[in-house]
């Protein structure tokens, strides 16, 4: 198996305070890692850093994220700018927020190709079509007609999802991408997230406090708490047999569905 | 045991020009009794919320009776409406928009006091005690709102529903947007005060799991419809609608 992302030693601040300290880990190709935590726990800004969009006011301030013998953190804007959308795939929680609500979901996409790579319009139609058809999408077209707002929740999510993945990314940054939606919804972006593994061979680092949708997804699981790593190994392991205090408490108090 | 809560035949219509009219709540009919802890769950857009603002007469009925110990609330207004709100409060989804942003928690919550009555010195004493109910210390009185965390904050809000005692306590997703480990804590401090204080709860959350753990019985919302009801167990067991079986397989 090869790396994709490394994080060493990561120390993170937010107007000189720190908030994620001594961090590391790695992701190999299509694996997924989860990484849990409570609000405020640094969890979305771990995933931030490598995309670089933590602001003007949050800076690594020790450590190295390694993505192809690259440090991300060193990188600058116009270089980083290359490798987000073609190499780094990033999901919002609102996915459909993030969206322009003037434009169609056609020319949005279409927007995102023509950054990045030279396309004619009726081939990308094409690809945007087969990609919709792919995640599941009985009518492409009317997907691509509509506004954002027109569409679902979890329709928007997945749309979010679809979008990230048309450029190809070898990594998708997915943070909290199912916790506005309804469960039925929320299963469905679940299985969709996993035919993406399956069919791209795309790694996943999924950010999220639903305990739920790691068990479901996520190959190994990190478990963060006030910026330091409580726990990190396969998850299966870490929810059978916790070993940190804090990891069976936050286990202990998520609310099972006896059956 | 004794019916608090009665809800017979709501409907609501919402009409807006130029557009069909929407029934987001649809013929609902149920009741809690004295002492119950009642869940309401379903998807968004089910119509759980709708059914809250009725009954707390936050959005007026387009059919149906309301009736609270008996007595038919649906149509009152004004000086009479205070009356209902000594017997039944609410507890929202965000305490922190539930404070008013330039007010103290302590005043929020001696508010209620105040207006039924009591003096403002005594309010204020009252009101620490409350907090120190709640699990916060009566120093918290004099927080601002984006002063303190969620839960804290959550819990505040419980103390000023409580406040003036009343019988039934609504809790629209009052757990869900804190963690999971403050969750946990506000679901014990909720049994606490219902044996301390023979409260009775209308918990509306759409986490199948938490109502489980939670309450005594459970109705399914569907499509402004009640589409199923009994005790949590019995109806995550067995589901009889084609709907709820789904809803519960998708469980994670």
């Amino acid at each position: 198996m090869t790396e994709v992302i490394r994080y060493e030693h990561v120390d993170i601040s937010y107007k000189g305070k720190r908030v994620v300290h001594d961090v590391s880990f790695s992701v190999e190709k299509g694996e997924i890692l989860g990484i849990v935590g409570e609000s405020g726990s640094g969890k979305s800004t771990l995933i931030k850093a490598a995309m670089g969009l933590l602001g003007k006011d949050g800076l690594v301030t020790r450590g190295d994220i390694w993505y192809k013998g690259m440090d991300l953190p060193d990188l600058k804007p116009r270089e980083m700018r290359k490798l987000c959308g073609t190499e780094l795939g990033m999901i919002f929680q609102t996915a459909g927020s993030s969206f322009c609500p003037i434009r169609t979901v056609r020319a949005q996409l279409y927007e995102f190709m023509t950054e990045h790579k030279k396309i004619k319009a009726d081939v990308f139609e094409n690809q945007a079509e087969e990609l919709l058809e792919k995640f599941g999408f009985e009518d492409p077209k009317r997907v691509l007609d509509s506004y954002p707002f027109e569409l679902s929740g979890g329709m928007q999510q997945r749309v979010g999802i679809a979008a990230a993945m048309l450029l190809n990314p070898k990594i998708l940054m997915a943070d909290e991408p199912t916790s506005a939606l309804d469960v039925t919804v929320q299963k469905q972006v679940v299985e969709e997230m996993l035919m993406v593994r399956e069919t791209f061979g795309t790694s996943i680092v999924l950010v999220t406090h639903n305990m739920g949708v790691i068990r479901a997804m996520a190959d190994k699981v990190l478990i963060l708490h006030e910026g330091e790593i409580m726990e990190y190994g396969v998850t299966e392991e870490v929810f059978e047999h916790p070993e940190s205090v804090y990891t069976k408490k936050l286990l202990a108090a998520v609310p099972k569905l006896r059956r | 045991m004794s019916v608090v809560l009665a809800a017979e035949h709501l409907t609501k219509t919402f009409v807006s020009q130029g557009r069909e009219n929407y029934t987001a709540v649809d013929d609902v009919s149920f009741s809690v009794e004295s002492g119950e802890k009642l869940g309401i769950i379903g998807e968004s857009g089910s119509g759980k919320t709708t059914v809250v603002n009725m009954i707390t007469r936050l959005l007026d009925v387009s059919s149906g009776t309301i009736r609270l110990d008996g007595e038919d609330i649906t149509l009152k207004k004004g000086k009479e409406l205070k009356e209902v709100y000594k017997k039944m409060q609410m507890v929202f989804q965000t305490p922190t928009e539930s404070f008013d942003p330039r007010r103290k928690l302590g005043d929020g919550i001696a508010e209620s006091l105040i207006n039924y009555g009591m003096k403002k010195k005594e309010a204020m004493v009252k009101a620490g005690q409350l907090l120190e109910l709640c699990g916060l210390e009566k120093e918290y009185a004099a927080r601002y709102p984006h002063e303190v965390s969620g839960g804290q904050c959550q819990r505040a809000a419980i103390a000023r529903a409580i406040a003036i005692d009343p019988r039934l306590l609504i809790l629209d997703e009052a757990t869900s947007a804190l963690d999971v480990t403050i969750q946990k804590e506000i679901l014990e401090l909720l049994d606490k005060l219902k044996t301390e204080r023979n409260m009775t709860y209308l918990f509306i959350c759409h986490d199948i799991a938490l109502v489980q753990q939670f309450c005594d019985r459970v109705l399914v919302m569907h499509q402004g419809k009640i589409v199923e009801e009994g005790t949590p167990d019995e109806v995550i067991r067995n589901p009889k609608t084609e709907y709820t079986r789904r809803l519960i397989e998708s469980v994670l």
